[in-house]
């Protein structure tokens, strides 16, 4: 089989602080991969330069057969990489159904042509909303929201662009344990749908249950990935994570 | 209301006020409003960059001037009617908007502001130092009295007027067009957050060309027949603060989301300085502008829109 997206040795520095050193990383297309490591590891950077929001100085990736390297963020969106970000960006003079039709108008209808009539983007929007449990809301504005309702807003954005692969930046910091159920329930049920996940978290029950596979990124290096009950028994993960 | 019927009720509009215009006839009137339209158009450019985009532009004047200035070398090269005139000034700042949209939109807030700012400091020292328009010493456009339309012999200030009001039309409609589009939801985006917009696969940098090479073009439209209008075209009041504080400052005071808040500004803002031109000075009409600026800024944020709408929500739900 071959991989969804294939990270091939990829380095990013900031000034003298090298951020990323070169990680190498493969997804398999229906995964849930987890992407864990203490902060400041490098998990953003990386998802970053994996979306185009940073161009990585060495290395390439690879998605869905394609070279990535070199282009824009909304290029990669356009070929199927959709991301969440770690704190909620939502448009926020838009409301919640216009803050969908964003990816449906610039991503969906990019990649299918406009075909969609107004009625049948509005459907839609309520579709998503639906989904992450917001219809009542649609016509509300982010600033209305609670902040797991923001989580699934963003989460919401990101599926209406209709990925393959949904990079999920830490959605569930700072949410009640019955809050992180609710995001988890949703994500498997993306996953079910055949959208490819990596979730990047640092709460550990949410990322065992979660997670088919564990990758662990300390201070840019990759220094685990496998099994998540293997991975967490790792010595150095252990080490990483409670100090020596 | 879709866009065909819009631009109906605008050109009616338009024509409505040509009518009342020429019925009054007074001279005098046309001047004054001339002005007015022109900081329609310009105030509706401004907001297209700066209202639907979020980039603030102080370069306003450069983009005017560089319109002013197309008609006065055209005007020396190969005379022709105002109507090409103001679509070679149209060509020439939007040329002017991409080439500065491209070396500056990766700049963001205050350091696109100085860039644009900066933008208009050199082509002011350009013109100064190109001797064929007039260099220092400016240059002189003799209007004439009168022009032959159409088996009519029309005064020439009003055929001036009418078409600056013509192009105010067009450039309401066109904002307005925009505002409803696809394009207009991605310039919301953009000015929203740039980085989830690129996220959400928006094509931010080829918008933000869009925006501002439409928004250039327009500003050169306005600026156009302004040798015309002046008689005597000298770089100082060409790249006056006037154009850039007033551009800036009409959508701020109308309101920067809507078509209508540049239009209502400008209407409001230009008919207060024509008014302190004529009855207290000239020099005044600035300072009415920063203390109007800092009055919406204290009590109206979002401008007189911004405050019609929180009215009109209040009054909704009690």
């Amino acid at each position: 089989m071959t991989a969804l997206l294939h990270i091939d040795n990829i380095t990013k520095r900031f000034g003298g602080f090298v951020a990323l050193d070169g990680i190498e990383l493969e997804v398999q297309p229906g995964e849930r991969l987890g992407l864990i490591g203490p902060n400041g590891s490098g998990k953003s950077t990386l998802v970053n330069c994996i979306c185009g929001t940073l161009q990585n100085e060495s290395g390439h990736v690879r998605f869905d057969g394609h070279a990535m390297d070199g282009l824009a963020a909304h290029q990669r969106t356009h070929r199927g990489l959709a991301r969440s970000f770690q704190l909620p960006r939502p448009f926020h003079s838009m409301n919640l159904a216009d803050n969908l039709r964003i990816p449906l108008i610039y991503t969906v209808h990019a990649r299918t042509g406009p075909l969609r009539s107004h009625g049948a983007l509005d459907d839609r929007c309520h579709e998503l909303l639906e989904m992450v449990g917001l219809l009542a809301k649609a016509k509300q504005m982010p600033r209305d929201l609670t902040q797991v309702e923001m989580r699934k807003l963003e989460l919401a954005r990101a599926v209406a662009a209709e990925p393959k692969l949904l990079i999920a930046d830490e959605s569930m910091a700072g949410l009640s344990h019955s809050e992180i159920d609710d995001i988890l329930a949703l994500l498997v049920r993306l996953n079910e749908r055949g959208i490819t996940i990596i979730l990047i978290e640092h709460i550990m029950s949410a990322v065992m249950s979660f997670s088919q596979r564990l990758a662990v990124l300390v201070s840019g290096k990759k220094i685990a990935d496998g099994k998540p009950q293997d991975v967490v028994r790792n010595p150095e993960v252990v080490r990483a994570y409670l100090g020596q | 209301m879709n866009t065909a019927k819009f631009s109906l009720v605008t050109l009616a509009v338009g024509a409505v006020v040509m009518v009342f215009a020429h019925w009054v006839h007074v001279d005098y009137l046309y001047f004054a409003s001339y002005t007015i339209l022109q900081f329609i158009v310009l105030a509706t450019a401004w907001n297209i960059l700066g209202g639907y985009c979020g980039y603030v532009n102080f370069g306003s004047a450069a983009f005017f001037a560089m319109g002013a200035y197309a008609s006065v070398f055209m005007h020396k090269f190969h005379p022709l009617p105002v109507p090409f005139l103001i679509l070679i000034g149209g060509v020439v700042s939007g040329i002017v908007g991409f080439g500065m949209g491209y070396l500056t939109l990766r700049l963001r807030g205050s350091f696109f502001a100085i860039a644009t700012l900066a933008l208009s400091v050199v082509l002011q020292t350009l013109v100064v130092n190109w001797d064929y328009v007039g260099g220092s010493r400016g240059a002189y456009i003799i209007r004439p009295e009168q022009i032959e339309f159409a088996g009519i012999t029309i005064n020439y200030i009003e055929y001036l007027f009418g078409l600056m009001l013509l192009l105010s039309v067009i450039a309401l409609v066109t904002a307005r067009t925009i505002e409803r589009s696809q394009l207009g939801f991605g310039f919301a985006s953009i000015r929203d957050d740039e980085l989830a917009a690129e996220a959400a696969g928006v094509p931010t940098l080829r918008l933000k060309l869009i925006a501002t090479t439409l928004s250039g073009a327009f500003m050169g439209m306005a600026g156009a027949p302004f040798p015309f209008y002046i008689g005597y075209l000298q770089p100082s009041s060409a790249f006056g603060l006037e154009y850039a504080v007033n551009s800036i400052a009409m959508p701020m005071i109308g309101g920067t989301t809507s078509w209508i808040g540049p239009l209502v500004g400008a209407v409001l803002l230009g008919s207060a300085q024509q008014y302190a031109i004529v009855t207290i000075s000239s020099a005044v009409n600035l300072l009415i502008v920063g203390l109007m600026l800092v009055a919406f800024v204290i009590i109206a944020p979002n401008g007189l829109v911004g405050l019609v709408q929180g009215w009109r929500r209040s009054w909704r739900k009690p």
